[in-house]
């Protein structure tokens, strides 16, 4: 297990949609007069992802998981030119010239979303050389940004894609800092760049901690924060900065760039979406105040062990809870964890998350899943298998601000998503199939079919391809 | 103090449980534990802690509470074979935590037993998720000898230790090197100066080298040397194995046990030539460090193809808390065989790794693991299939006893089933 250092909880704002230039200086004449400030570019590191070509498929004979709660038995879906064409009953017509798998009673779903990875940031091996997940020399680095160091030959992309199905995943900055830096989303497909792996036009996330660490990592060095109000207090003048560099910026004056206000200001305007890692319910609800206090949204908190005792806050808050299954005890702030978290959240009407923040368990958040359905069944609550694959798919889309574009198999939506050789929600099931943006990118039956990284390659076992 | 006799059989200290009854549990699906298929429609009957008989057409004793175990499945408890359970309550509060001990200044000599807490929470939440005995290791954290590590139950009750000083673990690989000077050679070098001075120290050679090891640290070893404690070795790497393999030359009555192991299915005919047995990470697939470059859920698999002695254990994973996560692990092995060019395990071998086997490789076999007559009756009883994710544990029994399964994740559940506070705050509520 790694250090608790790396445990983030990030809290991803559910609203909108970045767009991009909306709010850039008017178009006057005199907007190109020497006094007025440069022209900001918000993306100033595009994606030059592109979708590997796939051919127009059919997939008949399965059990459909459509991602937003509903299921198909004997169901069809459809998908060519990237996208998902048409997903129903056995009845949904299909092309008469395209290429169709018989499921034969396997499973689909859509492409897995981890909304809580350090793949790329902090990636195997292991070593000091590759800890770039927390810029720990200032409580607050809003001014870093997590693409900046994803090392995109993580031998850990290809394990989360075989063994795991995740087709889409959002790496954040760790949790040293009380304002960590901002998340890249990705495609889950190895590139030699990480502009490469971007995802095409999701909005960017701004990790922020609450809790243990932020105050354990500062008041170790002798500096605030050491305490959980030092958090509250750093956090706060650090946004009243915030308010009034937007407040210069919106005014067209001069002012002095500072790609960390810029960050934050971007979350002020409602374009970059708070990804909040925060352990306990009292803590979550301070943070509530203070996103309110500041005029902004919290979409996600992280790590939300304590998210069942207060899912009608988060209910009425509209903010979505990322959770472990099980995970308990490795700290104080995790004591009070339970497995019926989950369970619970859902029963109370809140958006549930099902996140990994581990290497490992990204590879199965699948049956991460499951054992949390399970456990929320135990206390005689209705939820659906439909319900828990929803934890891994649209709800984690939904607080990416992509599901507009990902994570259920809608008409329309990038055709990711997930063949399995059983019910998703027992542990002898393992995908056979994983196509992105319709391209298949994962063939359990063909070596081909399965990437290596350049780290592995012509190492013992090249990454377990046989 | 004076020289304690290591013998095995003495220090296999089953205490006598408190309230055994004989009980039958009749119409589940019975499985002994021994890599043998399941017995539908099977009973088990046990009696004064023990089990008395498991299969089809046993007799109910006259006089036993009966168990209806129609559509459940019935099984020995998980026998996890590598934790730390009992020796911490939250593993980042320090007072709470007694992994470690290396800082002072004891190294060998340390002994679990006595910090192994059974009132600790991560016992009673794990002895309610099926899990009913441990390997429980020290870490060796600041010298490559951790200590002696325990064989324990999950019991409601104050005696924890199964078995103490049932093994001495060493912390061997890249982070043994780091402890001794920072490369192999000084590891093998160092590793090998010590059993060499505990060795003398027995043989009565008085020129004793205090720097190297305290006189309890050398008793310790002793015991190892003479092959009566098994030495237990954290190793990942398939040099590391090989190497490790040749110590058998210089100390033949050592007992190996390697745990990790994930490089093992490379050498895995020469560990099963030498008959070292292997308590391996389920899943570690990932190339963690450089010792691990070739980690592979296949290794399990391949290492029980190639007839190597392997078990499951949970190193470095969780090892305090989550004992509950082992089954799951098995169950995703059984799941490998059905994925072209993995290598996995039967359903049937699958939960031997979890129940006989460690019991087998800790030596504790003749007594643990299984629903051979005359084991201890560590018995459960499971709503399904106790490898799949939906299932859960419905009774379990320690020797002989039926267990509480309460515990304070339950108690936080029942509070917040409706987390909205009603007539009274929620400390009020229990």
């Amino acid at each position: 297990m790694k250090g608790t250092f790396r445990w983030s909880l990030l809290a991803a704002p559910l609203a909108l949609v970045a767009c991009s230039n909306a709010k850039e200086a008017p178009k006057t004449a005199s907007a190109a007069s020497a006094d007025k400030p440069a022209k900001v570019d918000k993306n100033p590191f595009p994606s030059t992802y592109k979708a590997y070509p796939g051919q127009a498929t059919a997939i008949r004979n399965v059990t459909i998981f459509d991602g937003e709660g509903g299921r198909i038995d004997n169901g069809v879906v459809f998908f060519s030119e990237g996208q998902i064409k048409s997903v129903g009953g056995p009845e949904t017509p299909i092309p008469a010239d395209i290429a169709v798998f018989d499921g034969d009673g396997q499973f689909v779903t859509p492409g897995i979303i981890d909304i809580h990875s350090h793949l790329g940031d902090y990636p195997t091996p292991s070593v000091d050389a590759h800890d770039d997940g927390n810029e720990a020399t200032s409580p607050t680095t809003p001014e870093v940004w997590a693409e900046h160091s994803v090392w995109p030959q993580d031998p850990g992309f290809s394990r989360a894609l075989a063994n795991g199905g995740i087709t889409t995943l959002q790496v954040l900055p760790g949790s040293a800092n009380l304002m960590g830096g901002r998340s890249v989303t990705l495609k889950n497909v190895y590139a030699r760049t990480v502009q490469g792996m971007k995802f095409p036009g999701a909005p960017y996330g701004l990790k922020m901690a609450c809790g243990e660490n932020p105050k354990r990592v500062y008041g170790a060095k002798g500096r605030m924060p050491s305490t959980r109000m030092g958090n509250l207090a750093v956090n706060r003048q650090t946004w009243i900065k915030a308010q009034e560099y937007k407040k210069k910026r919106d005014a067209g004056k001069d002012y002095t760039r500072d790609i960390g206000m810029e960050t934050l200001a971007g979350v002020l305007d409602g374009d970059i979406l708070i990804q909040n890692h925060c352990y306990r319910a009292d803590e979550m609800a301070i943070v509530l105040d203070m996103a309110k206090e500041f005029g902004y949204k919290v979409t996600a908190f992280h790590h939300a062990v304590e998210a069942y005792k207060i899912g009608d806050l988060l209910k009425a808050n509209d903010v979505c809870a990322a959770v472990w299954a099980d995970w308990w005890g490795f700290k104080m702030e995790a004591y009070d964890a339970i497995p019926e978290n989950a369970g619970i959240l859902q029963n109370s009407g809140a958006c549930v998350i099902i996140h990994s923040d581990d290497e490992n368990q990204i590879q199965r958040l699948n049956q991460e899943a499951a054992k949390a359905l399970s456990n929320g069944r135990r206390m005689g609550f209705q939820i659906s298998d439909a319900d828990a694959i929803r934890w891994l798919t649209y709800n984690p889309a939904k607080a990416m601000g992509i599901a507009d574009k990902t994570g259920s198999l809608k008409p329309g939506k990038m055709a990711d998503l997930v063949l399995w050789n059983g019910n998703p929600l027992s542990v002898y099931s393992r995908p056979s199939k994983v196509w992105v943006d319709g391209a298949l990118m994962f063939d359990a039956s063909d070596p081909k079919k399965r990437p290596v990284s350049d780290f592995e390659l012509g190492q013992p076992g090249e990454g377990d391809v046989k | 103090m004076r020289h304690l006799l290591f013998s095995a059989a003495a220090l296999l200290a089953f205490a006598a449980p408190a309230h055994a009854e004989t009980v039958a549990i009749s119409g589940g699906r019975v499985v002994i534990g021994d890599g043998t298929p399941p017995i539908e429609g099977g009973t088990v009957v046990l009696r004064d802690g023990a089990i008395v008989a498991a299969g089809s057409n046993v007799a109910i004793p006259a006089g036993a509470r009966t168990i209806d175990a129609t559509g459940k499945w019935v099984t020995p408890g998980i026998f996890a074979g590598f934790s730390r359970i009992g020796l911490s309550e939250v593993d980042a509060v320090k007072g709470t935590n007694d992994k470690g001990g290396g800082k002072s200044g004891f190294s060998a000599a340390l002994d679990v037993a006595p910090a192994i807490d059974p009132f600790r929470s991560p016992i009673a939440v794990n002895r309610a998720a099926g899990v009913t005995r441990a390997v429980v290791a020290p870490e060796a954290d600041s010298k490559i000898f951790g200590g002696q590590g325990a064989i324990a139950d999950l019991g409601a009750d104050a005696n924890p230790v199964t078995k103490a000083r049932a093994f001495q673990y060493v912390e061997f690989g890249e982070s043994g090197a780091g402890q001794v000077g920072g490369s192999r050679s000084a590891l093998h070098t160092a590793f090998r100066a010590y059993l060499r001075e505990a060795q003398a120290h027995a043989g009565g050679n008085d020129a004793f080298d205090d720097d190297l090891l305290k006189i309890e640290d050398a008793r310790a070893l002793q015991s190892v040397l003479r092959g009566e404690t098994r030495l237990m070795l954290h190793v990942e790497g398939a040099n590391d194995m090989l190497r490790l393999l040749e110590l058998k030359r210089d100390f033949p009555a050592i007992k190996m046990v390697f745990v990790g192991a994930s490089e093992g299915w490379r050498v895995a005919d020469k560990l099963a030539a030498a008959g070292v047995p292997v308590i391996a990470s389920a899943l570690n697939d990932l190339p963690a460090s450089f010792e691990m470059l070739s980690a592979t859920q296949s290794n399990i698999g391949r290492l029980k193809r190639a007839g190597v002695k392997v078990a499951i254990g949970m190193i470095d994973d969780r090892d305090s808390h989550q004992l509950r996560y082992t089954p799951q692990y098995a169950g995703n092995l059984v799941s490998l065989q059905k994925v072209p060019g993995a290598t996995g395990l039967s359903w049937d071998e699958a939960f031997a790794t979890i129940s006989s086997v460690p019991a087998d490789i800790m030596g504790v076999g003749d007594h643990l693991g299984s629903l051979k007559p005359g084991k201890a009756a560590d018995v459960v009883v499971w709503d399904g299939d106790p490898l799949e994710l939906s299932s859960a544990a419905e009774k379990v029994f320690i020797d002989g006893v039926e267990q509480p399964l309460g515990n304070r994740q339950n108690r936080l559940r029942d509070r917040y089933r409706n987390p909205v506070e009603g007539d009274l705050p929620k400390a009020y509520d229990r």
